[in-house]
């Protein structure tokens, strides 16, 4: 049935031109809010790097998937670009060193994670040269064959920047006919998608083309929110000089490029409009199904600042060691965004920004991120902003009240769910039920929790709900396997048994029969005995 | 004659068929009573015995011919609370004699081994694995925790350890008895 759908879908959006199915999308996405964006407290200044920190801690698991497995010995001396670990498996990622310097330990460090557990990392004492080993420039990109093309981004260690850290050259396999590039930037505070389109459109439209030549797409639209008229302006001018200039680097490497466009969908501001499938809705007014990706509409997505890294490490052999990061909020002095390297200590970056005194830091934005509670922990591929709150600046959650079923969450959800509903399910611990009002299509967006009057952490119960029912299932998974081993080693048992008692019996046999046999034999000796003794008996008497 | 080939044909087909079907019957044979199945889909697996019965199957068995529903400590009260349900019976309070147990897995200290295997022996889902006279280990992802293999160890050198938590593995906490307030991640942050 819902495959059936999708097929309707993807030929719908397949036989059109993206310009056609945005004139006739409605540019709307049900629910969502609208919290006060604070973007202009980062986004006035251009980009600055931040210094090396003396001391890079780099978890082996920084993405969705499986733990990289180091490739380092302590006291090895290491350069910036390095590979420090390996990928283990299709879902995980290469990990590089961020500077040179010496692996000084491989341990458990603090990193940034909800649970504020520690996890395995790489710790680089720093030696300030900064001496860097990118690999070959890939020369010709656009000549290039996708598999060269893919290998050199999963070397890199590629994982997309916007959230969940998939690794990308998965996400680059299929071919699609097109392209979505994610600049919605919704969440509230964080700029700096914003500051990278502003300063690097140049770069940014180059690598969208190549990734349409990766996935063999002819048409990308880039999806904004009209908070962002600068960014919008630059990329505009950028596409159009493009498609005007001859002499484009790219373009006259290949004949297909001139026919292949790139759009600026302009969208409403509206938290969450950058969730992916809200973004896919507000630009071509469909939805992609529950439970499954763009790909059901031939769609691809990727966001601004993967497609910096992707660009780079084709056209320049460099790895993902580095991302840009707001440092914003109220308690930092210097607030802006900065080329932050990939394991840079959070206390360090928080002191670089003057940020030291602050009520409490959020890793990620205000609506899905989450606090830090040691600051040593570092920065990593998906860390995208942090904010050192000032006294009184974020709102401490007040306790929980009843629910009073007022349904404003219900008109808040952007995936059309019905949060009242999950909560009650999740409080009662009657999570099929819950699944069946579809828990996972919930994107933990936050916006249901912003409106609710009762202060309700409902977020946090869908959370629970989906990890405990994940972990049924697993958990029902290893009964089955515990099972099936439970009833080999009894069937091994019985055979074991049977086996054995053949053996005795064949043994028994076997001694009957030499028993048998030793008997005959004795009485053979006992007969030539007893005639020895009558010969002997015989002799004697005629004696 | 025609009529002899006939018959003798349709003999033939029903020999083959006859022999098909008996070895269907027996090849694709029920396992056993369904009822039975359903009790076994609940219990953990952990095959520990501690329900008084060798191993979660002979327990299941023994349920739907009537014994309670509260003996296995692995499951705990989640369990007996499914089983309740699924028979339409009173939930009951674990056995008192029983202790709802953590997960655990069996680790060996492997230089006081002596290699008896006396634990292989003992192990109900073959997680030991070890030669006689050589050292003995554990395969941590096949072992259930069951406990089975400490007694009979002879130099008691197998230890029973709670089962590491890493990042992983962890989950948000449920907010509804999470009293601690550190561990809610507020979201709603923005005033
Ligand atoms: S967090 Fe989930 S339930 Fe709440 S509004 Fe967002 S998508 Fe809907
Ligand atoms: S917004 Fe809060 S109080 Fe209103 S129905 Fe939803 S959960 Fe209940
Ligand atoms: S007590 Fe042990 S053997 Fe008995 S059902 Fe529970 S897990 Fe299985
Ligand atoms: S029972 Fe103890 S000594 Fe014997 S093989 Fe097992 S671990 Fe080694």
């Amino acid at each position: 049935m819902n495959t059936n759908n999708n097929s309707v879908h993807s030929t719908e959006l397949a036989g059109r031109s993206l310009d056609e199915i945005v004139y006739f999308s409605q540019h709307k996405f049900h629910g969502g809010v609208h919290p006060e964006e604070h973007k202009t407290l980062s986004n006035q200044s251009n980009i600055q790097a931040l210094a090396i920190p003396p001391e890079l801690i780099i978890p082996l698991n920084q993405h969705s998937g499986r733990q990289a497995m180091e490739v380092v010995a302590v006291g090895e001396q290491v350069k910036a670009g390095q590979l420090i670990a390996a990928a283990e498996g299709d879902l995980s990622a290469n990990i590089h060193a961020s500077s040179s310097g010496k692996v000084i330990a491989i341990e458990d460090r603090p990193i940034a994670h909800p649970s504020g557990m520690r996890d395995r990392c790489i710790v680089i004492a720093t030696d300030g040269c900064d001496e860097a080993e990118w690999l070959p420039p890939i020369e010709h990109p656009f000549k290039a064959d996708k598999q060269q093309l893919l290998r050199r981004i999963q070397e890199c260690g590629i994982v997309g920047m916007g959230g969940a850290s998939f690794p990308s050259h998965i996400k680059l396999m299929p071919e699609v006919n097109k392209l979505v590039i994610n600049a919605a930037e919704c969440e509230p505070y964080i700029t700096c998608d914003d500051r990278l389109m502003r300063e690097q459109a140049n770069t940014l439209i180059a690598g969208i083309q190549l990734v349409m030549h990766l996935l063999n797409a002819s048409e990308a639209i880039i999806g904004i929110e009209d908070n962002k008229p600068e960014a919008i302006a630059e990329l505009k001018k950028t596409i159009k000089d493009a498609q005007t200039s001859a002499s484009d680097k790219f373009a006259q490497n290949t004949s297909d490029l001139k026919n292949s466009s790139i759009k600026i969908c302009v969208v409403p501001t509206k938290y969450p409009s950058g969730g992916e499938k809200q973004l896919i809705e507000l630009i071509t007014g469909k939805q992609v199904p529950s439970q499954q990706l763009p790909l059901a509409l031939g769609l691809v997505m990727h966001n601004v600042a993967t497609i910096y890294a992707i660009y780079q490490a084709i056209t320049q052999g460099r790895p993902l060691i580095s991302r840009i990061m707001t440092i914003t909020g109220d308690a930092a002095q210097l607030k802006g965004n900065y080329l932050t390297r990939i394991g840079t200590p959070i206390s360090f970056a928080l002191q670089q920004a003057d940020a030291e005194s602050c009520d409490k830091v959020i890793m990620g934005g205000p609506m899905m991120g989450f606090e830090i509670f040691d600051t040593q922990a570092p920065v990593i591929k998906s860390s995208n902003c942090l904010i050192a709150a000032g006294k009184g600046e974020l709102k401490a959650t007040d306790a929980a009240l009843a629910c009073i079923r007022c349904g404003e969450c219900a008109d808040a959800c952007p995936a059309s769910l019905l949060p009242q509903q999950l909560y009650w399910f999740a409080r009662s611990d009657d999570l099929e039920k819950a699944e069946q009002y579809n828990l996972f299509d919930c994107i933990e967006c936050g916006a249901c929790s912003y409106v609710c009057p009762s202060d309700i952490p409902l977020v946090q119960y869908y959370r629970y709900a989906k990890n405990e029912l994940v972990q049924r299932a697993e958990e029902k998974q290893k009964a089955a396997h515990a099972r099936e081993r439970f009833e080999f080693r009894e069937y091994r048992k019985k055979r074991e048994k049977a086996e054995r008692a053949e053996r005795h019996k064949k043994a028994a046999e076997a001694r009957k029969k030499a028993a048998h046999q030793k008997g005959q034999t004795d009485e053979k000796k006992a007969t030539i005995a007893d005639a020895v003794a009558r010969a002997k008996a015989r002799k004697k008497s005629s004696d | 004659m025609s009529s002899l080939t006939a018959v003798l044909i349709l003999v033939c087909l029903a020999g083959v068929f006859g022999a098909l079907l008996g070895y269907a019957a027996i090849r694709y044979r029920v396992e056993s009573d369904p009822i039975v199945e359903q009790i076994d889909e609940i219990l953990p697996q952990t095959q520990c015995g501690q329900c008084g019965y060798p191993g979660c199957r002979p327990y299941a068995e023994a349920i739907a011919n009537g014994d309670d529903i509260n003996k296995c400590p692995p499951g705990g009260e989640a369990g007996v609370k499914a089983l309740a349900d699924l028979l339409g019976r009173d939930i009951k309070p674990l056995d008192d004699t029983l202790e709802e147990s953590q997960p655990t897995v069996a680790y060996i200290r492997e230089d006081e081994c002596i290699g008896c295997t006396k634990c292989i022996q003992a192990c109900p889902v073959d997680a030991i694995v070890g030669a006689p006279k050589l050292m003995h280990t554990v395969i941590i992802d096949e072992c259930t925790g069951c406990d089975l293999c400490v007694a009979p160890c002879p130099v008691d050198c197998i230890d029973m350890l709670p089962l590491e938590q890493d990042v992983r593995q962890w989950q948000w906490p449920n907010p509804a008895n999470d009293t601690d307030d550190d561990n809610i991640i507020p979201v709603r942050q923005v005033s």
